[in-house]
């Protein structure tokens, strides 16, 4: 057969955009331990792209290969998901009118199939020179944001972050689901580190103001950090595991596994002494199907755990107190991690699992001025809402509003259920003893006070015994620890058909 | 030179190591006492502690130096 001039001409066209920019930039690109983009997408995809659009996009330009971002569709085990990545070989990933638009189409194209929609960002931001194009309008890059506000919930919206995501280009994590990052490559900011000492005088590095490992650790901004791109490529796909297609589903079961074996049973890994830290990850590690554990914000606020996990094959959401760091109190940070992670398992239907540890909000002058109350209510008024199947297991104790923010008996949890050794109670016995008997001790003689506080502390015990507060209906049942998981398979087995709308209204106002 | 700093505020309740020991990465060294709770703080790197900035009984604020280790 004898090739036409056209079909040369088409072929020389097409294998020259899907080479992306100049080489040299793809050798930049691989000094830095960055893939191409579309090496990154056979990664991701299970059997490369389904469907492109836009691969000619600005061709007449010359040098800005389908305008600087890859958009199609292809599959993740087996399951239909939508993608736009930028090209960082062309002009650094930065949005032109017609990036934008291919944007804006994959995006309208994900909400029609209701299908994930993935965002593979590296990009410098926008184009300046093309900014009355794709900067302002009905169609410019605002869109993309908005768009995305109105998917949120629909379907799941991941951000693996590669490169920078710079000013406006910022918000496309900030509005996705979850955000992974790859340590030293990714980062995020508003203004450059140049923009800051040139505007505000202030001299700083890129990873000190908006690296990785600054947003995955402190800021929140991220929620995964990666060591390479293949371990951010190979987290999403496993994380989409946990969720359905879009909200109209439930999430798929996977094949039931036993917990991982330990030397040590529950029983055993639980101190008596309320007040001794232990590892809650332990008890965690015990309860779900060995390997399914996935977890969000591992380095941020790590006081309260939120992992995503399977019991029996059934995804859920764990939100769990750590009293291995800080004591288990809960902060205006790990507040703000449980009231997303919430948010999030509830929107796609993930049951919760709440484990307790906890003695209350922190206090003190530091965290009123953060707002830790502001940022509490937004942990209860999104616990509040969830309508998923709820299970709350106070493990060890239950202090003051803490018990209100685990999904205590108040919030409508399906089961509030309890271990033998565990105390729910406004305070531990210490400060009970103290807030009640303060002017009374201090009446006392020296010698009387000890035994006075012991024998204090011990009719408070007595008061907040789990036996007294099981046989007052308020915890639903006490469990033996070591068949905590089989007391949960069972439990979450029956509630999955659970069905309820919390209340009719437009929206409530939230305490964000 | 690492600085181990309080990670809340709290009052030093057990001091765990003296200057001039060994300690390993993930060893508690201090055990601050906050929300009537222990809060371990453990030695993030492998090195000798150097000096000790605190006692035992201190309060400590969130972020306050409390072990210099080399």
């Amino acid at each position: 057969m004898t090739t036409t001039i056209s079909q040369s001409d088409y072929q020389l066209k097409k294998e020259s955009v899907l080479q992306g920019g100049q080489e040299k930039y793809h050798q930049k690109n691989t000094e830095q331990g960055k893939l191409f983009v579309r090496d990154r997408l056979e990664l991701l995809f299970d059997d490369g792209l389904k469907a492109e659009d836009g691969l000619f996009a600005n061709l007449l330009a010359g040098d800005l290969p389908a305008d600087g971002v890859v958009t199609g569709i292809g599959k993740i085990h087996g399951r239909t998901v939508c993608v736009m990545a930028n090209d960082s070989t062309v002009k650094a990933g930065s949005w032109g009118k017609r990036t934008v638009e291919k944007i804006l189409r994959i995006q309208e194209t994900a909400e029609k199939l209701r299908c994930p929609m993935l965002y593979l960002v590296d990009s410098a931001g926008a184009r300046i020179t093309d900014q009355l194009e794709m900067f302002p309008g009905r169609r410019g890059a605002g869109r993309i944001f908005y768009n995305q506000v109105k998917m949120s919930g629909k379907v799941p919206q991941i951000c693996l972050l590669f490169g920078p995501s710079a000013a406006g280009g910022a918000y496309i994590p900030a509005f996705c689901d979850i955000v992974v990052m790859v340590e030293e490559n990714a980062s995020m900011y508003l203004g450059s580190p140049r923009m800051a000492e040139m505007v505000i005088g202030e001299k700083v590095t890129l990873e000190e103001m908006g690296g990785a490992k600054m947003h995955c650790s402190v800021s929140g901004c991220g929620d995964v950090l990666a060591k390479n791109e293949e371990e951010a490529i190979a987290y999403a796909r496993n994380y989409l595991t946990y969720f359905p297609e879009n909200f109209t589903e439930k999430p798929v079961k996977a094949e039931a596994k036993a917990p991982t074996i330990s030397e040590k049973s529950i029983e055993e890994i639980i101190p008596n002494n309320q007040n001794a830290s232990f590892d809650m990850y332990q008890l965690i590690d015990r309860l779900i199907d060995e390997g399914s554990k996935c977890e969000i914000k591992k380095l941020f606020a790590p006081e309260l755990i939120t992992t995503l996990g399977r019991i029996n094959g059934q995804p859920i959401g764990i939100i769990a107190n750590q009293p291995r760091v800080k004591g288990g109190v809960l902060f205006h940070d790990s507040a703000d991690k449980a009231a997303k992670f919430i948010n999030l398992c509830d929107a796609f239907h993930i049951p919760l699992l709440f484990l307790v540890d906890v003695p209350g909000f922190m206090i003190g002058t530091n965290v009123e001025r953060a707002g830790i109350i502001r940022h509490g209510a937004k942990m209860i008024s999104a616990m509040s809402e969830a309508t998923v199947p709820k299970m709350t297991v106070i493990v060890r104790k239950a202090y003051g509003a803490g018990l209100y923010a685990m999904a205590g008996p108040a919030f409508e949890p399906d089961c509030c259920i309890a271990l033998p050794t565990a105390s729910i109670a406004v305070m531990g016995p210490e400060a009970a003893v103290n807030a009640v008997y303060a002017n009374k001790i201090a009446s006392l003689p020296e010698e009387e006070r000890a035994s006075f506080i012991a024998e204090k502390r011990e009719e408070y015990r007595e008061d907040i015994d789990i036996y007294r507060l099981a046989s007052d209906l308020i915890i639903d049942d006490i469990v033996e620890p070591n068949r905590l998981r089989e007391e949960l398979a069972s439990r979450l087995d029956v509630y999955l058909s659970k069905y309820m709308v919390f209340t009719e209204r437009k929206h409530g106002v939230y305490p964000v | 030179m690492t600085n181990i700093v309080a990670s809340m505020a709290g009052s030093v309740w057990k001091v765990l190591v003296a200057e001039g020991d060994e300690v390993k990465e993930g060893q508690d060294i201090i055990i601050l006492e906050s929300m009537k709770m222990e809060i371990p703080i453990a030695a993030e790197k492998d090195g000798i502690v150097k000096k000790i900035q605190i006692q035992e009984g201190d309060f400590v604020n969130d972020e306050d130096i409390l072990v210099e280790i080399e």
